[in-house]
């Protein structure tokens, strides 16, 4: 409990801290001549920087063969859900003027709102069963399900990308960032099926009750 | 081909007063409706502050004034200088503000050649007399879907080509940018194809609300706002409203203009403020006014009706 501290305020800090600047400035009228923009770019890059975050800490467990990243994930993938949340809902509200008529021509037209939304669409039901009695109720099936943080993520960045009108380099900086994450994946992905193959039956139980042991919440 | 400018009438005394009227740095919170906020906040308000035009800046005489925004409020100075785009001094909307101040705009000399009989490479202040400027307050819409409306201080265009007597060849006319990579150490990065270009057609830059600028809010331009001169075309996305103007070139053939070379299906010659006619990307039946926090309708040709008779011919959804 005492080596998860430090990483559960690190984790709250992620999502606080932002969200209270974002708050500050609001108040304070620091959001520059085009405040709603301004929020619906910054609520975007947070759930993008967020989402990344989320995504690295199972290579972070494996490199550092710690469990806390782990236990940790939680939280940060819920606060990229609820920066999400608040991104979709400026655009809602001050963009759309909360009009369903306009979403929905906006989601056959234009590609990027397509994106964004198809991801908000994929995570709600990974924000919805986080809970311990869900993840329970639905075993192995959880694991599975929860794998759509991967498309989420890939859907999350091309949105970025195809909004930008000329100058690409931040979109690709964090489209890099994501490949190189789901390169480490699927790497060791493949490296844990060839071992499996590989080893005798016993050893093979070993390993997976070993693994078992030292992550309450597998991936 | 005189088109007379519909609404313009005298401007109000109480509409050119203090750039403080328009300064509103409480107004998020204020249209959002956050009474509760307000009430909490309300005894330590700071005092309204950085409510004048840039004084460093020298002041301009003004000949005659005219609104051609439909009434509708100017908008603050502050938003109008630090919220640009000018790609040569960054890709954010704060970078201009910041990185322009490299720019040298005096001495500043400009080239006008091409298919006319009176070519010539002249002091600004001989093109632009600055003893006779006029003030038009002019909407100002970006393709990107914000606007604001801008008190600029210049002359017409017409009359500054006409004295270098295109000749019947010259169908179009082409402005260059200044590239200075000394001065502009982002064009390093090539993200638009330098020096930035724009063009006109002949008629469309002989128009009577085509115009050049040199000030704004009665000084002289700020540099990230395209100083020491710049093309005002109100009724065209603010792109073709090419800044710091080094070269006019009249030509036969339609001059190649920078962001239709970086995406031709996006940004069309023309460019007309259309809200029927949707970017690729997004719509464009929107727009949000700097200092309002809905969007409001985009109008066509962003309310100048008067230019509709240059485009009769044409298909506008072919030529975007
Ligand atoms: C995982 C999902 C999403 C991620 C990671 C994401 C991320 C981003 C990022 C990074 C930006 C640009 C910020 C900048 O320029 O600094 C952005 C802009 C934007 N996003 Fe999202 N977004 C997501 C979902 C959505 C959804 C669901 C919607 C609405 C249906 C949406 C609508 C927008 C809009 C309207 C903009 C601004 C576009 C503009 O400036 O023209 N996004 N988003």
């Amino acid at each position: 409990m005492n080596h998860l501290l430090p990483w559960r305020v690190a984790a709250w800090a992620l999502g606080v801290v932002p969200l209270a600047f974002a708050v500050k400035w609001t108040f304070q009228s620091l959001l520059g001549p085009n405040p709603v923009e301004f929020l619906e770019h910054y609520t975007g890059d947070w759930t993008l920087r967020l989402l990344l975050t989320t995504l690295a800490m199972t290579p972070l467990r494996k490199v550092t063969r710690l469990s806390e990243p782990i236990r940790v994930r939680r939280i940060l993938g819920l606060w990229t859900y609820a920066f999400l949340c608040l991104h979709f809902s400026i655009y809602l509200v001050f963009d759309l003027g909360l009009s369903v008529a306009q979403l929905g021509a906006d989601l056959v037209k234009r590609t990027y709102i397509t994106l964004g939304f198809s991801a908000w669409l994929m995570l709600l039901p990974l924000a919805i069963t986080s809970t311990n009695a869900w993840q329970r109720r639905l075993k192995r099936r959880w694991v599975t399900l929860h794998q759509l943080i991967y498309p989420a993520a890939i859907l999350g960045c091309t949105h970025y990308y195809w909004l930008v009108k000329a100058d690409t380099r931040e979109p690709l900086i964090y489209l890099a960032i994501l490949l190189a994450l789901l390169a480490f994946r699927v790497q060791s992905v493949g490296i844990s099926l060839r071992r499996r193959r590989e080893q005798p039956p016993a050893v093979r139980v070993q390993i997976e009750t070993m693994s078992a042991s030292t992550s309450s919440e597998r991936p | 081909m005189l088109i007379k400018i519909a609404h313009s009438h005298p401007i109000r005394p109480s509409e050119i007063t203090p750039e403080s009227v328009y300064h509103g740095r409480r107004r998020f919170l204020l249209q959002i409706g956050a009474a509760a906020a307000s009430v909490t906040l309300g005894g330590c308000e700071p005092p309204e502050s950085g409510a004048v035009a840039n004084t460093a800046l020298a002041s301009l005489k003004v000949t005659k004034k005219t609104e051609l925004a439909g009434g509708e409020n100017v908008t603050a100075y502050e938003d109008i200088t630090h919220y640009n785009n000018f790609y040569e001094f960054g890709t954010t909307k704060e970078a201009p503000a910041r990185n322009a101040g490299r720019l040298r705009t005096r001495p500043w000399s400009v080239v006008v050649d091409g298919e006319c009989e009176a070519p010539g490479h002249v002091d600004l202040d001989e093109l632009i007399n600055p003893q006779v400027l006029e003030e038009r307050i002019y909407r100002h819409r970006c393709v990107e879907r914000w606007s604001m409306v801008a008190p600029w201080l210049g002359v017409p265009l017409a009359p500054v080509l006409r004295r270098f007597k295109p000749t019947s060849n010259a169908k179009y006319v082409a402005f260059y940018t200044l590239f200075d990579p000394r001065q502009m150490p982002e064009t390093g990065r090539g993200v638009l194809n330098w020096p930035y270009r724009e063009g006109l057609r002949i008629d469309e830059a002989m128009h009577p609300l085509a115009f050049l600028s040199v000030g704004l809010y009665g000084r002289v331009l700020p540099n990230q706002n395209g100083a020491p001169l710049r093309l005002t075309v109100p009724w065209k996305y603010g792109f073709k409203s090419i800044k710091s103007i080094v070269q006019i070139t009249f030509t036969q053939w339609q001059p190649e203009t920078s962001w239709n070379q970086l995406g031709p299906q996006e940004y069309g010659f023309y460019s007309n403020v259309n809200p029927a006619v949707d970017h690729p990307r997004w719509s464009q039946a929107r727009e949000r006014r700097l200092g309002e926090l809905v969007m409001r309708k985009t109008l066509m040709f962003n309310g100048y009706p008067e230019v509709a008779s240059l485009y009769s011919a044409m298909d506008l959804s072919t030529f975007f």
